[in-house]
């Protein structure tokens, strides 16, 4: 074999773009997170640190009213999302073709293939009519939206962990004579626990970041966190948003950090 | 399981059945002063929601779809009667409220609410063009910022998408009256309006900011948001069109369907306060209808430019009357081709 | 009559069991996604009421909105100009976006993939912090950048390379500048998840056969990685097709993509079923484009 100069996963130019690329996706967040501790109310000029902004936006009482409301919303959501998606996966996993199981993926899915926006104008419209029939306005509507398109994101990581499950365990505890629902309660559910864990988290991150059908679907005085930052972007261009941002990309990175090691421990 | 499905109860109905102390508020964005709200809620224990909105016609879509969950909505006058044939408006009868005395006289017996059985003035004011001058050194007193740019602020013009503030001024432009059904003239107005809009920058709110950062360099623009881009940054500076611009009032009025009639006629009353009514100008810089504010009101307000009109501006002010359906409905239709 | 064999008995109860599983999602979804598109569709073809919703009467007049216009004035009947330019520019800029993300996101991808084993799971948590991190704070973030008193405009105006501020904010540029920050780890991951399967030995190969490395990576790494390019392409086309955040924050309420569009209609443009048949076409856009996809990805599968 002939000597070659270079490595052969190397390519020209490769590995500079890509190290520039994440300088890019980086560069503004972090700008982003330092300034929102300036002391000054503008980019253009930076007046110490200072945690004032942070302060602005926890006794902000839109925002602390917007974040218990994403909190709750979020926890609802992933709640009902996770069990159903639990549910689902079970009984589309591990089992041979059916008829139907094409139609149960494409509708389980149905969220990620459709554009936010067309969900958002159809449960606006649907949503109009039950609220003048019923005169019923609370979170409810809410809690259903996000849990419906929160599902696909509980479902995957489930299957994907059900899919990469020992069946000898379970043929053992049938082996021993354990009834089916048994065998489900202290075998497979507790095998199953790192992915339906880890599809909760995610259903918890998607539901807290939602804009778009939250901005649809939401009735007076029912603001979210991203729909409280996207009325303040749209006028006031205060570094608030800058430290709510910073707060919520901790939080988003606690999560993703357990997610990741959740994901590790292969069980 | 049973915890959660408690709190998911729990949550539902609490949120459902509204609580005793409860306001909800939709009012355009940047138009309530969250020291009048605090102030409100201390003195009367009610907790007030603001939703905003950004134009007559978003606030009457949103609430004559019905299920909006609002109290109170702020309209502008020539919207007024249209909020009432609809049926959308309580008539809360505010004058026979405690605070009515204040109300200004010539702005009780108005076309569009006489007597005013429905609603309490807020804030009146004028529409003009706002400009930075160092991008533009020229004279802001023209809508020819907008109708026809000047080479210095080509892609830079924001025009707010208020159809019937912006309407007017283009027609009023164009030389005719507002509430015109002449089709030559309108047809004239929409072209002219279709071939400036290439050379706008955006259409778009949040003014008072946009000007204040010099994200936008000049746009068509109330006059209290003009005046607080200018004290946030002094090269802004406020146009009165001579071509003939609009002069608006907005007023808060209760909805038909209003869950919390009672706090909706408590805050009624409450801005018809002059202190309150000073309070509410000093936020958002326009003018109000109350009677005795004026000794409340802030310094910078007396003498300001954009509150005070020049005399040479004086006459080409024009309330903004309600047009008829017919003539509105050519609008509707010209705004739409312009809006896409 | 004779009792089906055991087998199959065993088999229709398991079958009946997995439905029985699905339900309650299926429900949740029919109720909550999937149902309500049908009600889109019902008020694509009813008549817009005066401010809101529809009344019951059957109506042409969405549909025929979407791609003709009336005009107002001499009621000539021609191509609704702005729908299509805005049709247009969605199209465009998405594939703008896409392009610029496969670029961008194929050397950082195969960066990524050929890190040692023990550095790679660094690397992919610092790319997925960004794909997870609220598509507002992202928008937000690049809005900082470009804006006339922003990080971008305030560096060139320092280093004395410009002395006004370069008007980026409101533009086509800053939607698309947007949304292919806001798409880039959309098409990383799925590019990495192709390249971490690769088979460094084809490529050494390759090199033998070959010699150059840009030929190696044209008919050897291209055609073994494509189903990662494609599923990266359509992950980033289709939402950048619909998106909404993006467009309304950096685009100033000029320049309207579909789901800005869509919005208009049911705020100022007072015109639900124009708004419902417009939905309806994004749809079938996107519809097309999946199609498309699944075509690709399946041609790969048989010529491999």
């Amino acid at each position: 074999m002939a000597e070659r100069g270079f490595s052969v996963r190397s390519l020209p130019g490769f590995g500079t773009t890509a190290i520039v690329t994440f300088l890019a996706l980086y560069a503004p967040i972090v700008t982003l997170v330092v300034y929102s501790f300036n002391a000054g109310p503008t980019i253009s000029s930076w007046e110490g640190v200072s945690l004032r902004w942070y302060a602005d936006a926890w006794q902000n009482r839109a925002v602390q009213d917007a974040a218990i409301r994403s909190l709750v919303l979020a926890t609802l959501a992933s709640a009902i999302a996770t069990s159903v998606a639990t549910l689902a996966a079970l009984g589309t996993t591990r089992t041979g073709r059916f008829r139907g199981r094409t139609l149960i993926y494409t509708l389980i899915n149905q969220p990620l293939m459709v554009p936010e926006i067309v969900t958002a104008v159809a449960l606006l419209i649907f949503f109009a009519m039950i609220k003048v029939a019923t005169g019923y306005q609370g979170l409810g509507y809410l809690v259903l939206a996000h849990a419906a398109f929160c599902v696909p994101f509980a479902y995957l990581p489930i299957r994907a962990r059900l899919e990469g499950m020992d069946l000898t365990l379970e043929t053992a505890a049938a082996d021993l004579y354990a009834s089916p629902y048994a065998t489900f309660r202290h075998v497979t559910l507790p095998l199953l626990a790192p992915g339906i864990g880890a599809g909760a988290m995610l259903a918890f991150v998607i539901s807290l970041d939602d804009v778009v059908i939250t901005e649809f679907v939401k009735s007076a005085g029912q603001e979210t966190l991203p729909t409280y930052m996207l009325g303040q972007m749209r006028r006031a261009i205060s570094p608030e948003v800058n430290a709510i941002s910073t707060a919520l990309l901790v939080l988003t990175i606690l999560l993703l950090t357990a997610f990741f090691l959740l994901n590790r421990k292969r069980g | 399981m049973k915890i959660l499905a408690g709190l998911l109860a729990s949550t539902l109905l609490a949120t459902g059945a509204q609580a005793a102390g409860e306001l909800n508020i939709f009012n355009w964005g940047n138009y309530t002063n969250p020291e009048l709200i605090k102030k409100f809620e201390a003195a009367h224990g009610v907790k007030v929601t603001v939703t905003d909105y950004d134009s007559n016609t978003t606030a009457l879509t949103k609430i004559e779809a019905g299920g909006h969950g609002f109290d109170i909505v702020v309209p502008s006058a020539n919207y007024m009667p249209i909020f009432v044939e609809k049926g959308l408006l309580l008539e809360a009868r505010p004058d026979q409220m405690e605070n009515f005395k204040n109300v200004d006289p010539r702005w009780v017996e108005v076309s569009w609410d006489s007597g005013r059985r429905y609603s309490v003035p807020w804030q009146w004011g004028t529409t003009g063009i706002a400009v930075n001058t160092t991008a533009y050194a020229g004279d802001p007193n023209t809508s020819a910022i907008f109708m026809d740019p000047p080479p210095e602020l080509e892609g830079k013009v924001n025009v707010i998408p208020e159809m019937s503030d912006v309407m007017a001024l283009a027609i009023m432009y164009m030389g005719g009256k507002p509430c015109t059904e002449d089709r030559e003239l309108l047809r004239k107005v929409r072209d002219q309006l279709v071939a400036a809009k290439p050379k706008w920058q955006s259409m778009d709110y949040g003014m008072t900011e946009k000007l204040s950062s010099s994200d936008t360099m000049a746009s068509v623009n109330w006059n209290g948001s003009t005046m607080r881009a200018r004290l946030n940054n002094p090269n802004v500076v406020y146009g009165y069109p001579k071509e003939g611009y609009p002069v608006w009032m907005d007023s808060a009025a209760i909805l038909a369907d209003a869950k919390n009639v009672e706090n909706a006629k408590l805050f009624l009353n409450f801005i018809m306060d002059p202190e309150n009514a000073a309070m509410i100008s000093d936020f958002a810089k326009y003018s109000n209808g109350i009677l005795g504010s004026e000794a409340f009101m802030p310094d910078e307000m007396k003498n300001a430019p954009e509150i005070v009109v020049p005399a040479a501006a004086a006459g080409q002010g024009v309330f903004l009357p309600t047009c008829p359906s017919s003539a509105n409905d050519l609008y509707t239709a010209i705004w739409t081709d312009l809006q896409k | 009559m004779r009792a089906a064999p055991p087998e199959v008995a065993a088999e229709r109860a398991r079958i009946r069991a997995n439905w029985l599983l699905s339900t309650p999602a299926l429900v949740l979804l029919a109720i909550a996604a999937s149902g309500p598109l049908l009600i889109v569709v019902l008020y694509s073809v009813l008549e817009a009421g005066e401010y809101s919703g529809v009344v019951w009467r059957l109506s042409g007049e969405g549909w025929f909105q979407v791609f003709l216009e009336r005009d107002i004035f001499d009621d000539t009947v021609g191509l609704a100009d702005a729908h299509l330019s805005i049709f247009w520019r969605s199209v465009r800029l998405s594939l703008l976006t896409t392009l610029i993300t496969l670029v961008l996101g194929f050397p950082t991808a195969w960066f990524i993939a050929t890190r040692s084993p023990s550095q790679r799971p660094l690397w992919l948590f610092l790319i997925t912090i960004p794909f997870w991190t609220n598509l507002l704070i992202r928008t937000f973030a690049i809005m900082e950048v470009i804006r006339n008193e922003g990080i971008l405009n305030l560096s060139l105006m320092g280093l004395g390379l410009i002395d006004r501020p370069i008007q980026i904010l409101y533009t086509d540029t800053a939607v698309l500048i947007g949304m292919a920050y806001v798409y880039l780890p959309l098409m990383v991951l799925p590019l990495y998840a192709a390249m971490e399967r690769f088979d460094f030995r084809l490529v050494e190969a390759g090199y033998d056969l070959y010699a150059t490395r840009l030929r190696v990576l044209r008919r050897v790494i291209l055609p073994l990685v494509r189903p990662g390019i494609v599923a990266g392409s359509i992950l980033v086309f289709v939402p950048s097709l619909g998106a909404y955040v993006t467009p309304r924050v950096l685009g100033g309420g000029k320049n309207l993509m579909i789901g800005n569009l869509i919005d208009l209609q049911f705020g100022q443009g007072r015109n639900w079923p124009l708004g419902a048949a417009l939905s309806m076409t994004l749809l079938v856009i996107v519809a097309i484009a999946l199609v498309f996809y699944v075509r690709a990805v399946t041609r790969g599968e048989d010529r491999g």
